[in-house]
């Protein structure tokens, strides 16, 4: 199965590949048999979303914010607590386990850390010949052909094969970890913190590739990330995620011109500047710590930090307002 | 034994190794493994080979004999019906040995595979496994175990139905544990991304690794087999005199322990050798069989 077989040579930009509708995860903590009333955690609460086909889409937020369980739960490697996921034509939400496996070879994730994706004791040729073998991909001989060509693909030598993870460095492993991911040729790809613990340097080569690859094989990324100058490079569109919320949607260009949510606003003027002139300007700080997750405050969830706040965001929470162009979830929309 | 920090660039990686070879030869490069494994096969010969190894019977008592003490005759001198120490040594480790290792491979591949079932699936599955496996502990596994041999009667089978049905619900719990650590790890989750099947993720990525704790878990439970059945020799339950076995050799001779100390001491000292010769082999396995120790 190609894509060039499958989808139109020139495909309508806004095709939506996965989608979702007021998704969330809760994670119930204690409340055992003694443990007291149990408390929730709303790591992901309520998002809706559609992330078109041969799009970057970059997920940013605070470590804690739910980033990363929005990622898993999107490839339902969590289950979602409500809400729906949609693939296509196909609604995952409700997949029983034997078709959602089938469908597995389409969506794929590339991890954070590339010292504890790759099993330590089975050789590269294993590692990649797995997912190949769960889904039925050939004979043993072709198998071996195809761990061979995803190798070269992410720009590693063929004799690697027979290494086990170890012998390899953190950039080595991420290409493995990538090879592992592409080798049923899927369209929909999560990198979670994909490049976050690599070096600069080599942060910069995964990067080019990732997006060499996604030329190549018309790849579709949820990225999720906490590093803005990675997104500013590599993404298209942007959603800005606080304490499992979306707060603002936008193509990058918007996002980075034009920050809408005071939320938005504060994480990029974070953002070091590389501008000795500029050097000591004041900046708009962000204040106090964010709320836990546990025990939202009423209201808009941003308000106890926000310097704008007022009454109503106190009172109410605003919706994330949706269809076409950026979307922003704020009372008072900063003027672009 | 530094991994080369490098990744493997030398044709080597070309050849078509097999895990198995890289096991065995990593594994001829330690050289307590090898003395371990050479007494203990040694040890092996020595048990099938006692009738010809040895010119005395094992079983003829000589009331005029008693006690000897070491001598050209008898090397580690005589017991109390004057039968030579020594080849009822190497008559006792026929059913020492096999006291020592059959049972425990019952119990770990048992408690492994049920471990491995809890951890991964939980649910009803860990409940039902835990809570027979609390039962098993929190019985009186020596109660247990003489329960067995009483009502199922003394014989060698019976001793390791018994000490097999006492010890598998610790290595059940170790293998969970290890388990419920692995089922969080990315790799974990990778493969099951990829729509790799479950049984393939426990038989595939859990299984290997937590093969270096079943490792250590045999090499432990080994000396503790041989010490149950002679707990179980002890009170009369276990292997019935005039039979030998190590453990009922140093039960019986520990009377005589002033006069003929060799009678007690000897096979209590044939238990310490393969002990050490047991934890050899599976300190050089653990390390064989973990890629990242190999050159």
């Amino acid at each position: 199965m190609t894509h060039t077989a499958k989808a139109p040579p020139a495909p309508a930009q806004d095709e939506i590949l996965i989608s979702t509708r007021d998704l969330t995860k809760h994670y119930r903590i204690g409340g055992g048999l003694f443990g007291g009333p149990a408390r929730v955690v709303r790591a992901v609460d309520g998002v809706t979303l559609d992330i078109r086909a041969r799009e970057t889409f970059a997920l940013v937020g605070e470590s804690g914010c739910g980033k990363t369980t929005l990622g898993r739960v999107m490839l339902r490697l969590q289950e979602p607590t409500s809400g729906t996921i949609r693939y296509r034509d196909t609604d995952l939400t409700d997949l029983g386990e034997g078709a959602l496996r089938a469908l597995r070879k389409n969506l794929q994730i590339v991890f954070q850390d590339p010292f504890a994706s790759l099993n330590p004791r089975m050789r590269i040729e294993q590692i990649l010949a797995e997912p190949l073998r769960s889904h039925g991909y050939g004979t043993p001989a072709e198998i071996r052909e195809r761990c061979t060509e995803l190798l070269e693909m992410v720009g590693l030598r063929r004799q690697y094969l027979r290494s086990y993870p170890h012998q390899f460095s953190g950039g080595q492993r991420q290409r493995i970890g990538i090879a592992r991911a592409l080798a049923n040729k899927p369209d929909f790809v999560v990198c979670d913190e994909s490049v976050s613990a690599l070096d600069v340097s080599i942060q910069a080569q995964v990067l080019n590739l990732l997006g060499d690859l996604q030329d190549q094989l018309q790849l579709t990324y949820f990225f999720i990330t906490h590093d803005l100058s990675v997104v500013r490079q590599f993404a298209d569109r942007v959603g800005v995620m606080f304490l499992g919320r979306l707060v603002e949607v936008g193509t990058t260009e918007e996002l980075f011109a034009h920050p809408q949510h005071p939320y938005t606003m504060l994480l990029m003027s974070a953002v070091p500047r590389p501008d000795p002139r500029r050097r000591g300007e004041p900046r708009p700080m962000m204040q106090g710590e964010i709320p836990s997750p546990m025990n939202l405050p009423k209201g808009c969830r941003f308000h106890t930090r926000c310097p704008f706040a007022r009454d109503i965001c106190r009172a109410e929470e605003p919706m994330l307002q949706t269809g076409g162009g950026p979307a922003v979830a704020c009372h008072f929309p900063l003027e672009g | 034994m530094a991994a080369p920090a490098t990744p493997a660039t030398e044709p080597e990686t070309l050849e078509d190794a097999s895990f198995l070879r890289d096991t065995l030869r990593a594994f001829r490069k330690n050289r307590m493994a090898m003395v371990g494994l050479a007494f203990v096969v040694l040890l092996v010969l020595g048990a099938i080979f006692a009738p010809w190894v040895s010119p005395h019977d094992p079983y003829r008592v000589a009331l005029d004999e008693q006690l000897l003490p070491m001598s050209h005759t008898y090397w580690l001198g005589t017991d109390n019906f004057g039968r030579d120490v020594l080849t009822r040594i190497l008559y006792g480790a026929r059913i020492s040995l096999m006291v020592g290792i059959v049972p425990s491979l019952v119990s770990l591949t048992i408690g492994t595979v049920l471990g491995i079932l809890s951890g991964y699936l939980g649910g009803k599955t860990d409940f039902v496994v835990m809570r027979l496996a609390d039962m098993m502990i929190a019985f009186p596994s020596l109660l247990l175990a003489m329960v067995v041999m009483y009502t199922l009667g003394a014989n060698l089978l019976n001793i390791f139905l018994a000490l097999a049905l006492v010890g598998w619900a610790s290595v059940a719990r170790v293998v969970r544990s290890q388990t419920l650590a692995l089922r969080e790890k990315e790799f974990i989750e990778a493969a099951r991304a990829n729509g790799t099947a479950r049984a393939t993720i426990m038989f595939a990525h859990i299984f290997p690794n937590v093969v270096p704790t079943l490792i250590v878990l045999f090499s432990l439970s080994i000396p503790e087999a041989i010490m149950w059945e002679s707990s179980l020799s002890f009170l009369g339950v276990g292997v019935q005199p005039p039979e030998a076995s190590w453990g009922l050799l140093v039960a019986k001779g520990k009377e005589y322990i002033f006069q003929a100390p060799s009678v007690a001491i000897a096979p209590g000292i044939a238990i310490l050798l393969t002990v050490m010769a047991f934890n050899f082999i599976g300190d050089g396995l653990r390390d064989a069989l973990d890629p990242s120790m190999k050159d």
